[in-house]
């Protein structure tokens, strides 16, 4: 999206839920500038105590699989079921994995 | 004056100010450039309807005559309101809006950063929980003034003449009255004037980055202890209290 929409870039918003867990992509805002999407993001997305970090990323630089190469990307893990840790004993009080 | 009742006028003076401010924020709701901002603009009227709600409910019960924060809030006239005159200003264009805000968001957060201090715990605690806001109302307020100020040749203007509009309205935040200057010497209160050099201090740096200037003008208006407003103002609480008056018992 250009800036001639006066609306600003489009900036992909991700939000850490509580310290050490992954961010999570969460949505977009529009922003004039870094500072801007930052706040912006703040404003939409954590208002209700969704957030503990927020990480905006300019959409232009969010490369994408084509949804074209889905077989040939992702279909060739389905038969490796081992690759799942379904066959380990999870360490009891462990979190998160 | 007893120290309960000087402390009630007080909170009758804090809590007006974030009321007033709260309803020009929320005045903006579907009316921002942007929906970002839009929602931006009315989460700040929350913040503000949330420091208001402490203030009146403290001096409700500091007044003790079985009054709430919504009586206080929505069943006092003009003449009874005490806000600052800054924030009762119309929104104008976004410019506008701006400046007043910076201009409050940077003695509030001066303010209640002195407040903190209070000896009085609950006044302390509700500045603990505003400084947080106010720290984040800063942030936003004077990020677009340095936009809009160093942005193009029209957002210059548009500042430009807004930084002058509201100017005259800034004395009034450090005005200390008899009342103000005895609680401050109790420790209750802040003594605003002590903080003037700082908050001119950090206008003068917002400003001057922004590519803007203050006016010379130092000619203030005064008047809001006593009750006397701008024209906007009755206006404003004729919309606002309309719902409470013609519905006392309204509920949600």
């Amino acid at each position: 999206m250009s800036v001639d929409n006066n609306q600003g870039e489009l900036w992909e918003v991700f939000i850490q839920s509580k310290n050490n867990l992954p961010y999570k992509h969460v949505g977009s805002v529009h922003a004039t500038d870094k500072e801007m999407a930052l706040q912006n993001a703040r404003d939409l997305y954590t208002r209700r105590g969704e957030g503990r970090g927020i990480w905006v990323v300019p959409s232009q630089y969010i490369v994408a699989s084509d949804p074209e190469d889905d077989a040939s990307n992702f279909d060739p893990s389905e038969d490796k079921i081992y690759r799942h840790p379904t066959f380990y004993v999870m360490p009891e009080g462990s979190k998160n994995i | 004056m007893t120290t309960q009742e000087m402390i009630f006028q007080y909170c009758l003076r804090m809590g007006d100010t974030h009321n007033v401010l709260s309803h020009r924020m929320g005045e903006w709701c579907t009316n921002g450039h942007i929906l970002e901002e839009d929602i931006a603009m009315t989460n700040i009227a929350l913040d503000h309807i949330g420091a208001a709600r402490a203030w009146l409910m403290y001096g409700a019960e500091i007044e003790g005559k079985g009054r709430t924060e919504d009586d206080l809030a929505y069943h006092r006239d003009e003449r009874d309101y005490v806000n600052m005159l800054l924030v009762e200003l119309p929104n104008g264009n976004f410019a506008d809006t701006i400046a007043r805000n910076f201009m409050f968001d940077a003695f509030s957060l001066l303010y209640y950063s002195e407040l903190a201090n209070s000896s009085d715990s609950t006044l302390a605690g509700i500045a603990g929980k505003v400084i947080k806001e106010a720290k984040y109302h800063l942030k936003h307020s004077s990020n677009w003034m340095l936009r809009l100020g160093d942005g193009t040749e029209e957002s210059h203007q548009k500042m430009q003449t807004a930084i002058n509009e509201v100017w005259r309205f800034t004395g009034n935040m450090f005005e200390m009255d008899e009342l103000d200057q005895a609680l401050a010497d109790a420790g209750i209160a802040v003594d605003a004037a002590k903080i003037k050099d700082a908050w001119m201090t950090t206008v003068e740096s917002a400003v001057a980055k922004a590519t803007l200037t203050l006016p010379e003008n130092n000619y203030m208006l005064t008047g809001s202890k006593e009750g006397i407003h701008t024209e906007a103002l009755g206006h404003m609480l004729a919309e606002m209290q309309s719902l409470a008056r013609a519905y006392p018992d309204a509920k949600w």
